[in-house]
């Protein structure tokens, strides 16, 4: 049984989820992904712009969720994991097309297209940014 | 600072097919009272701690509900921190005393969280964490506590054995204390081979989903030897935030949270983590409870594992760790677990957690986390 | 001159073996592999679908093109399994690959030639100086019956062609269409799966408009079987095209570069389009490539492509067609039925 997906919510976010554009500070020069509304570095004195990130990274660190939420069951058991951008920020989402030895603290990866959530058979479907090991 | 808590209540903790939200704050509330030796009309207001009764059992607006019940008409807030609403509404309460407004206050934390299923209520709990940019990809809070887990085995060599040392010790002490959901012993064994929930995490690495209230009174330190004997009182309190997102902290391994707010409950009191006598410590997960023994100064980071193998957390150890029986045996009905580790701290220094007591305790800690570390509340209570 | 500017296909990971089909039904393997001349097909992942396809093929061919999406003026996407059947998977793609707001967009459906149309819409707007570059796709996550001979071969996969006037790698010199009104192939509305009419689809439908097609391609721009160094064709299996080749008199070693179908199935709309970007992937300066796709319903179209000097150089930028039929996984056919029903 899943959650309906708000259809604002969701689109709001297509730009800097499906492109991988983050914010950088002009001010302190830090990039953020995901991006930042307010620097939280510089504060007011921040001064924050669109930045397209490189989809390349690495694995910091991982697991695999075997008991899903509402709407992922069908996919378990898959890989999450949290990946550090070779641009410097660091996200989570999910890793795809891996074998057992692909799951290693330092694995480089790369970002590609997928469906994230499909709203059942009348919703919206969601799509996003996830890992494969490169 | 010194607040007392003159009076103690809670339910059992568990399974509640019978019992809604209102049932069980009622009689963690009417408990607490009694204890007290007060009339529901001494009460100057209400903070009750829950995470999520609109997702749970979909109803808002929980704290007057209460105020409802009780027939009482006072300030009823609800206090919000995920999986620290508890500790919060414990800080609340205990502000509205320090700032003279209020003499004496109910400060009560449950939560119902059986009226869903194990999907709707992984999904409810992840309002915990970043909805956008964790929940969005299907994270769930074992895959969090997991990720922090092997990078804890990475950094330090946390051993899965260490951690399920956790959960044995843990429900050890279960199976003394009447309000645990666990009352039975297991070995590290059962522990590694239960079922995976989240790599490295199994089944029996994870707090239970359970139904249950606490309740505490509150009272001005210069009233509370009107109403009971042995009142027990807070001396310190402190609490931090962090970024919302796991992915956005400076160290997997840390949780800045309970260290600041640990650092500012001891600088009040002027005590250090060696004059502490017990503590007790969010432990929704193992790995939880030996980052949270490093984040309070019980250790050096990167040791939590050792104390585990040294059983220096047991009950007769040098540093009594959970002696409930943790989240993880009494069970983490969110927004109650805080003021539930309350309820144990001031048992054990009032001399009166039987088969759990530690000697001599005087003075001890109890540390509630939000989340996989977004918010950190810790209390200091002596005798 | 008009042409390719910049190419790229995406194959899904996993495959599995017509001998893993076959065991299943009881069905006789080996009469299957000959009979279709194929080995194995691709199999989509659960969160794959035609959008996320033909989004990795468009990035393969924005690598190798080097423009600034931004400069794509149109999108057309054909498939037989787009995501919505109102909500254009080509609005999806162009967001995912940065074309800001500016272009025009629409998703068509011709069974299998819903691509190569695409081609020549694009290049349409191209002469007529309406826009820049134009992006077409013919991408499919196809299904079909359990237990259906169809089952052998509807695959998964998608290639994405950047047409335009400047930096092209390959000249589109012409193209050729014929259309009629044939049912061979079909799926009425909200059907779960298509219906075919069994030998019909052979002389009557896929060999008249692929031969027509090809043979008016030849005689519009004056060229002979000679001056082509390779062909491809629709590949709904490893027989027709064969065939088609025979009946035109063509050598059937020029089929074998694009010759994708054998390892990775029929990827229906993304079929001839694979078998020319991977034919476009060994392809020398100077050589001169025929592609006619096929599309039940039904129609045809033909296209004469040579090969410039650029290609050598901009075809480094991208990942090849072999590359993904190479990086494969085997499922067994009851992961492959989880994965495609998601039970």
């Amino acid at each position: 049984m899943g959650h309906e997906s708000s259809i604002p919510l969701f689109w709001r976010l297509i730009k800097p989820r499906y492109q991988l554009i983050g914010t950088k500070c002009t001010t302190c020069g830090n990039i953020f992904y995901p991006p930042k509304y307010l620097c939280p570095v510089c504060r007011k004195e921040g001064k924050l712009e669109d930045i397209k990130l490189k989809k390349t990274g690495k694995i910091i660190t991982f697991s695999i969720v075997r008991s899903a939420p509402s709407g992922f069951e069908k996919e378990a058991p898959y890989p999450v994991a949290i990946i550090e951008l070779d641009d410097g920020p660091k996200l989570t989402s999910q890793i795809v097309d891996w074998k057992e030895e692909d799951l290693k603290i330092g694995r480089r990866v790369e970002a590609c297209f997928r469906r994230i959530y499909t709203d059942g058979k009348e919703g919206i479907i969601n799509y996003g940014l996830k890992f494969r090991p490169i | 600072m010194k607040v007392a808590i003159i009076g103690i209540g809670s339910t059992n903790f568990g399974e509640h097919w019978d019992q809604n939200l209102r049932q069980l704050a009622i009689e963690a509330g009417s408990k607490a009272i009694l204890d007290a030796n007060i009339r529901g009309r001494d009460l100057d207001a209400i903070y009750l701690g829950n995470m999520s009764a609109g997702r749970f059992v979909g109803q808002e607006h929980v704290a007057a509900m209460i105020s409802g019940e009780l027939g009482l008409s006072i300030p009823a807030v609800r206090v919000e921190g995920a999986c620290a609403s508890g500790g919060l509404a414990l800080r609340q309460g205990l502000f509205s005393i320090l700032s003279g407004q209020h003499d004496i206050v109910l400060v009560g934390g449950a939560e119902k969280m059986t009226d869903l299923m194990t999907d709707g209520v992984t999904s409810s709990l992840m309002g915990a964490a970043d909805q956008e940019w964790e929940s969005y990809y299907g994270v769930t809070f074992p895959s969090l506590y997991a990720m922090i887990a092997r990078r804890h085995m990475h950094e330090f060599g946390t051993t899965r054995e260490q951690m399920a040392k956790v959960a044995v010790k843990n429900h050890h002490n279960g199976t003394l204390n009447p309000v645990a959901q666990f009352k039975k012993e297991i070995t590290v064994e059962q522990v590694l081979n239960s079922t995976m929930v989240a790599d490295p995490l199994t089944l029996f690495d994870c707090s239970p989903i359970t139904d249950g209230a606490a309740a505490l009174i509150l009272c001005k330190a210069e009233l509370a030897k009107k109403y009971v004997d042995d009142p027990v009182y807070i001396v310190g309190s402190g609490q931090a935030s962090d970024t919302l997102a796991l992915h956005d902290r400076k160290s997997l391994t840390t949780l800045d949270a309970t260290v600041k707010a640990a650092q500012e409950a001891y600088k009040q009191t002027g005590l250090t983590p060696k004059d502490i006598d017990l503590a007790e410590v969010h432990d929704c997960f193992t790995i939880a409870e030996i980052v949270a023994t490093e984040d309070l100064g019980f250790c050096k980071k990167g040791e939590g594992g050792k104390l585990l193998d040294e059983n220096a957390t047991a009950i007769g150890g040098r540093i009594p760790i959970n002696t409930s029986g943790g989240l993880k045996a009494v069970g983490h009905p969110v927004g109650a677990t805080g003021i539930k580790q309350a309820v144990e701290m001031v048992l054990q220094l009032r001399g009166k957690a039987g088969k759990r007591q530690v000697k001599d305790a005087k003075t001890g800690l109890i540390h509630n986390v939000g989340g996989s570390g977004a918010t950190a509340v810790v209390h200091i209570f002596s005798r | 001159m008009i042409g390719i500017v910049g190419y790229g296909g995406y194959i899904p990971r996993f495959r599995i073996k017509v001998e893993e089909i076959a065991a299943v039904w009881g069905a006789n393997a080996n009469s299957f592999k000959k009979g279709l001349n194929i080995e194995e097909k691709s199999v989509p992942s659960m969160d794959e679908d035609t959008a996320t396809i033909s989004v990795e093929a468009a990035l393969n061919a924005l690598k190798m093109a080097g423009i600034d999406p931004k400069d794509i003026g149109a999108i057309y996407i054909g498939s037989e399994s787009h995501p919505y059947a109102v909500k254009p998977t080509s609005t999806i793609v162009g967001e995912a690959i940065g074309c800001g707001m500016e272009y025009t967009s629409a998703d068509t459906e011709f069974a299998c030639k819903a691509g190569t149309a695409g081609i020549q819409m694009v290049m349409g707007l191209i002469q007529g100086g309406y826009i820049k570059f134009g992006l077409a796709i013919g991408s499919d996550t196809a299904q079909s019956k359990p237990g259906d001979a169809l089952e052998y071969t509807a695959a998964a996969g998608g290639a994405a062609f950047i047409i335009g006037k400047d930096g092209i790698v390959a000249e589109l010199e012409g193209t050729y269409s014929c259309s009629s009104d044939t049912p061979d192939f079909w799926r009425r509305d909200t059907v779960e799966y298509p219906s075919h009419g069994g030998r019909f689809t052979g002389i009557p439908a896929y060999f008249k408009h692929t031969i027509s097609a090809t043979k008016g391609l030849m005689e519009k721009l004056s060229l002979k079987n000679s001056d082509f160094d390779f062909i491809v064709f629709h590949m709904p299996n490893g027989k027709f095209p064969l065939n088609a080749a025979k009946m035109l008199g063509f050598d059937a070693n020029k089929l074998t570069p694009g010759f994708v179908v054998k390892k990775i199935g029929n990827t229906y709309s993304g079929s001839s389009l694979l078998g020319l970007a991977a034919t476009l992937d060994i392809a020398k300066p100077g050589q001169r490539i025929l592609i006619t796709s096929y599309g039940s319903g039904a129609g045809s179209d033909a296209f004469s492509i040579k090969v410039t000097d650029l290609i050598e150089e901009k075809r480094q930028n991208a990942k090849k067609v072999q590359d993904y039929i190479d990086n494969k996984e085997y499922v067994t056919y009851a992961r492959y039925t989880r994965l495609r029903r998601g039970i």
